[in-house]
């Protein structure tokens, strides 16, 4: 080892060290990179994540038929449908509508296969439960009678938007090819 | 404090105890207040600190739950550390094990003994005072290879291993860097030297001359390596050792360990402060001595943090080296170089007063260059990055 290359090297690690902490130092005014979820954040992301998001599936028995396409598509069996009659009025009602979200794997097939957009994926993520039992979503709280589509279009306001809300979402995001259709016409 | 305490005796103030019995117990007050009203909350402030700096200096945020930007994470992980199972493996030397983390946690409080925060705020003005720090840090490495061997378990004795060898080497540098500054004071006494500075840069030891500059910088580095910190923390190298002699611990003595090393920080920076910063001395502006007091005690206590600051800096930049490399730095650089600043000392110490004064003019000039352009450099970094700058502390 000569003198000059010890000399080159303990020049190396004074001039190396003084250009790594001016670089170290100079990121000490930068805006750190971090988003800070779930809170401290400008909007919830929920609104900021992109309109096909297969998020926790959400039921609108409103406009629910009974028509159990979802429960018959649905390839784990995560959704569990109960219609039953009732004995005085004659008229079919939901006795439970159950999701598992622990089971569903998000393939949005039951979505598709929805004929009035009742059924479809939000854009929520959080699914925390202290048990998997937590998880099992309940649409049907009480007996629910189903929906049936009248001959000649809705005429109830509240229906009228609700039923618009499905046919948006089949249209634009339940189609196999990603609303390409609807893009076009 | 010892002649207050002999003012009081003198006053009867203790009503005819014997002199030894009200020493021994002013002994063990002084240590337990130091302890828990200055090392606990510096040594925890400085853990949450460190994770701050290194996280901005990263673009992270790190710790800002637990209180106000997260200043109180220190007691949340105190409290989850006492709260946890006090695991001793089976195989262990179980009253080695148990008694390790005592050792190096002495090795590191008792230094605050000598550490001079103002004229008259010293728990004892040794006159062998730096020569009594080199030698309790040294427990340390006892403490430390005691904690590896005990713990059955190859990597933490390999982590003993390699930081008995780097402590004991690293000891030289800092202990020649140390000897140009008892050179050039006359003393050992933590005062003495202090009192042989002045309050302005230019009379610090540190820009006494390009000798003493070297040797402030040989002194920083071989701290840090006797500190086991970052770049030279390869006793616990977690990428080859999971965490060294600190595999086997868990709960509060897991933590005696790493309240060690975060409190040894400031005794490194009150160290550097005291032998080339020119300690508390202040302008002297201040009558009233209880306002001389505390401005020495600030003056102090900043000075010594801005070297703990430093220490976290070059933590978030610096890699670790290799043990090669570890080895080759201290004995075929710094202990040379370090030789090369004491000779020097030595030397420049037969120039006349007047030569002197150009010596340190010159010195002085060139550190502040350095300074200038390093911070040229800082705010190139910055501009050529074109980030999106946030200069508040909280986030």
């Amino acid at each position: 080892m000569s003198v000059a290359n010890y000399a080159k090297d303990i020049w190396q690690v004074m001039s190396t060290t003084f250009e790594g902490m001016s670089i170290t130092l100079s990121h000490l005014v930068r805006r750190p990179m971090t988003i800070q979820y779930p809170d401290k954040i400008p909007v919830p992301i929920q609104e900021t994540l992109p309109h096909r998001y297969r998020g926790i599936l959400e039921v609108d028995l409103d406009i629910c038929t009974g028509c159990l396409a979802c429960e018959r598509d649905c390839p784990i069996t995560c959704i569990t449908i109960g219609i039953d009659m009732n004995k005085e009025t004659k008229v079919r009602q939901f006795t439970h509508f159950d999701i598992d979200v622990c089971k569903c794997m998000y393939c949005g097939l039951c979505s598709e296969a929805c004929p009035t957009g009742a059924i479809r994926h939000s854009q929520e993520f959080e699914g925390a439960s202290y048990n998997p039992a937590g998880l099992v979503r309940h649409f049907a709280p009480q007996l629910q009678n189903l929906y049936k589509p009248k001959k000649g279009g809705e005429t109830d306001p509240t229906l009228v938007a609700k039923v618009d809300i499905g046919q948006k979402y089949l249209d634009e995001f339940a189609t196999p090819d990603g609303g390409a259709a609807a893009d076009e016409s | 404090m010892q002649a207050y305490l002999d003012q009081m005796i003198r006053d009867g103030a203790f009503a005819g105890v014997p002199k030894e019995v009200v020493y021994a117990v002013a002994m063990v007050l002084a240590a337990f207040v130091v302890l828990s009203a200055f090392v606990a909350p510096l040594a925890g402030v400085t853990s949450w600190l460190e994770r701050r700096v290194w996280a901005r200096m990263q673009s992270r945020v790190g710790p800002n739950r637990v209180g106000p930007q997260g200043i109180l994470q220190w007691l949340a992980d105190g409290i989850k550390n006492l709260l946890k199972e006090d695991l001793i493996p089976a195989d262990a030397d179980s009253k080695l094990f148990s008694f390790a983390p005592y050792v190096v946690f002495m090795g590191f409080l008792c230094t605050f003994v000598v550490i001079p925060f103002g004229a008259d705020l010293i728990v004892a003005d040794l006159n062998i005072g730096i020569l009594y720090i080199l030698a309790v840090t040294s427990l340390v490495v006892v403490g430390i290879l005691m904690a590896g061997w005990a713990s059955n378990n190859k990597w933490s004795l390999l982590g003993g291993m390699r930081s008995a060898a780097q402590i004991v080497s690293y000891e030289i540098p800092a202990g020649l860097a140390i000897l140009t500054i008892i050179f050039l004071a006359g003393t050992m006494s933590m005062q003495g030297i202090i009192k042989a500075q002045g309050w302005v840069p230019w009379d610090w030891y540190l820009f006494h001359s390009p000798f003493t500059l070297g040797a402030f910088f040989l002194y920083f580095t071989a701290a840090l390596a006797e500190g086991n910190r970052t770049p030279f923390d390869i006793p616990e190298a977690e990428s080859e050792l999971v965490a060294g002699y600190v595999t086997e611990y868990s709960g509060m003595r897991f933590l005696f360990f790493f309240f060690a090393e975060w409190g040894n920080l400031y005794v490194i920076g009150a160290v550097a402060t005291t032998l080339f910063l020119g300690g508390w001395q202040v302008p002297p502006i201040f009558e009233n001595p209880v306002l001389l007091g505390i401005a020495q005690f600030v003056t102090f206590f900043l000075k010594a943090y801005l070297w703990v600051f430093v220490a976290m800096w070059v933590r978030a930049t610096l890699p670790r080296v290799r043990v090669d490399q570890l080895m080759a730095l201290c004995w075929k650089y710094m202990v040379p170089l370090s030789f090369t600043c004491l000779l020097g000392t030595i030397g420049l110490m037969f120039v006349p007063a007047q030569g002197q004064t150009i010596i340190k003019a010159i010195t002085f000039g060139f550190a502040l260059a350095t300074a200038i352009n390093f911070f040229r450099r800082v705010v190139f970094q910055v501009r050529n990055a074109r980030p999106e700058l946030y200069f508040k502390p909280q986030i």
